[in-house]
């Protein structure tokens, strides 16, 4: 059980390791000739105007609120789904009330126009 | 254990035994025989990655009326090679207003959340890096790196472009994770286990004739994660230049590629495994290096599909790609849940041919309802459309049409 973990920690370490060491690699193979006009920012050949790290649109807040309600229920549901064999009907009807309280929040933030991309 | 029947335990056995003998107590062994594994699945992805770049940019280039690559060796075969060679030693430009740190994290990440996948896929009924009892989560967990990498990429490159590209990429991305994540709650259901090497064993009859729809979902969602034709407006080349990678040149920007097309191949390995018996077939479980053959067929097959819809298909918009998940997925995965669960009760489990068919009845009952939603809903929506002007002198009006 506890030797899984480590084969998964000592397998990140490497998928994170091959990367950047590839980089690296390229990093001293690599010819190194700044200037300038090379290391501006690429704006389709125009000067970068004002702040870069500007104001998002809004809706993109709201699908996360949305994504966010929606993936802790998904960590709910999981365990539910593995004792699935073993519950009884009653199991089933109660997470298909918690399922339906969910729709219910979608249907609602549909209504409220908040699915819409404007 | 026999070396023909199962090669690879047969190795692993040989150098436990030799190092035991070598005196290195028998939890270092199992360390060491560790790294060596983990290292071993984790390069052979990268390897890999250079033929399946070839065969796409072929498998495109025959969709598209092209030759592809040919020129470098046979066939062409040769040419991810010969653009290895040149990227890595191409320039690396860092645009000077960049945020050093997530700027460099970010082509890593990207590799390093693909490659993290395979450590728990099971190529044979031996062959496996880990058979985690959290398998499932650990998938949706690990796909989350990669979300990470472009959000670090379009955040530290300071520049427009890439900043528009990332909050599309993220908006893309968490959408589609959450059908992603439902769709897989079925399989779980019917295995009772998030081990991925359970969840092998225990199709007896392949998931996808229990549950197409989960399949069709599953399919639709790695799609728009991978990011590929009709979800590319994560990079649309033709407004975004190139979206969250605009500012990055060389191997930093050659490692988002590799994660690229080597995400593609790894999601039609997790479809396959997850839904299309993964290593199962006949005499798979003597011969475990069959069983890899077999993973390997249907890998390819789905992978092939993939890049035909790749080819085919036109870019959607980012108010479609919203309406879709969000109005159409979600709701039908939800439902697909809680009436296969009812379903599924209600008929006891040995009934094989029974189950199949009844399942196979509701999930054409949930796509009859959903195209019905679907048309109901689109009717509603009412767009201005300019009417040619059938006479000289009239002007032009705007009248309302439902289409």
């Amino acid at each position: 059980m506890l030797s899984d973990w480590l084969y998964i920690g000592i397998f990140l370490f490497i998928a994170l390791l091959l990367p950047a060491v590839a980089i690296g690699l390229a990093a001293i193979l690599s010819p190194r000739k700044p200037n300038k006009i090379k290391n501006i920012t690429y704006e389709c050949g125009l000067e970068t105007v004002g702040e870069t790290w500007v104001q998002f649109k809004a809706q993109y807040y709201i699908f996360a609120l949305i994504f966010l309600i929606f993936d802790v229920e998904t960590v709910f549901l999981f365990p539910w789904a593995v004792a699935y064999q073993k519950v009884t009907i009653f199991g089933v009807i109660e997470a298909i009330i918690f399922v339906a309280i969910l729709l219910a929040a979608l249907v609602y933030a549909w209504r409220k126009g908040a699915l819409e991309w404007f | 254990m026999n070396f023909l029947t199962d090669p690879l335990n047969f190795i692993i056995g040989y150098i436990r035994g030799w190092l035991l003998g070598l005196g290195v107590p028998s939890s270092w062994a199992q360390f060491i025989l560790f790294v060596i594994g983990a290292g071993i699945l984790a390069t052979v992805p990268m390897l890999i990655t250079l033929g399946l770049i070839w065969a796409e940019r072929k498998i495109l280039g025959r969709i598209q009326d092209r030759l592809g690559p040919n020129r470098v060796g046979p066939w062409g075969m040769f040419q991810t090679m010969a653009d290895m060679i040149k990227i890595f030693t191409k320039e690396l430009i860092t645009p000077e207003n960049a945020d050093r740190i997530p700027y460099n994290l970010a082509p890593i990440l990207s590799v390093a959340g693909v490659l993290a996948l395979w450590a728990v896929i099971p190529f044979g009924i031996s062959i496996l890096g880990v058979n985690l009892n959290v398998g499932i989560l650990y998938l949706i967990a690990v796909g989350g790196f990669g979300t990470l990498g472009f959000m670090l990429a379009g955040w530290g490159s300071n520049n427009k472009y890439a900043l528009l590209g990332a909050f599309r990429a993220i908006a893309q991305l968490i959408s589609y994770e959450v059908p992603m994540a439902l769709s897989l709650l079925i399989p779980v259901m019917f295995t009772g286990s998030l081990g991925m090497a359970d969840i092998v064993a225990a199709q007896d009859v392949w998931f996808i004739v229990l549950s197409p729809v989960a399949a069709l979902i599953f399919f639709i969602a790695t799609i728009a994660e991978v990011g590929r034709s009709p979800f590319d407006l994560l990079e649309a080349d033709s407004e975004l230049v190139s979206g969250f990678n605009i500012e990055y040149s060389g191997l930093k920007f050659g490692m988002f590629y590799v994660a690229d097309f080597l995400h593609a191949f790894t999601v039609a390995l997790l479809f396959s495994t997850i839904f299309l018996g993964g290593w199962r077939g006949p005499l798979a479980a003597q011969y475990p290096w069959l069983g890899f053959v077999y993973l390997l067929i249907k890998t390819v097959i789905v992978w092939f599909l993939s890049i035909l819809i790749r080819g085919s298909m036109p870019r959607i918009r980012i108010d479609q790609m919203m309406f879709f998940n969000w109005k159409i997925l979600t709701p039908l995965s939800l439902g697909l849940l809680v009436t296969t669960a009812l379903v599924d009760k209600a008929i006891p489990a040995p009934q094989t041919a029974l189950r199949a068919i009844s399942m196979l009845i509701l999930n054409g009952l949930l796509l009859l309802i959903t195209n019905f939603i679907w048309r109901a809903v689109s009717a509603q929506k009412e767009r201005p459309v300019v009417a040619a002007q059938p006479y000289g002198g009239q002007k032009t009006g705007i009248k309302k049409v439902s289409s």
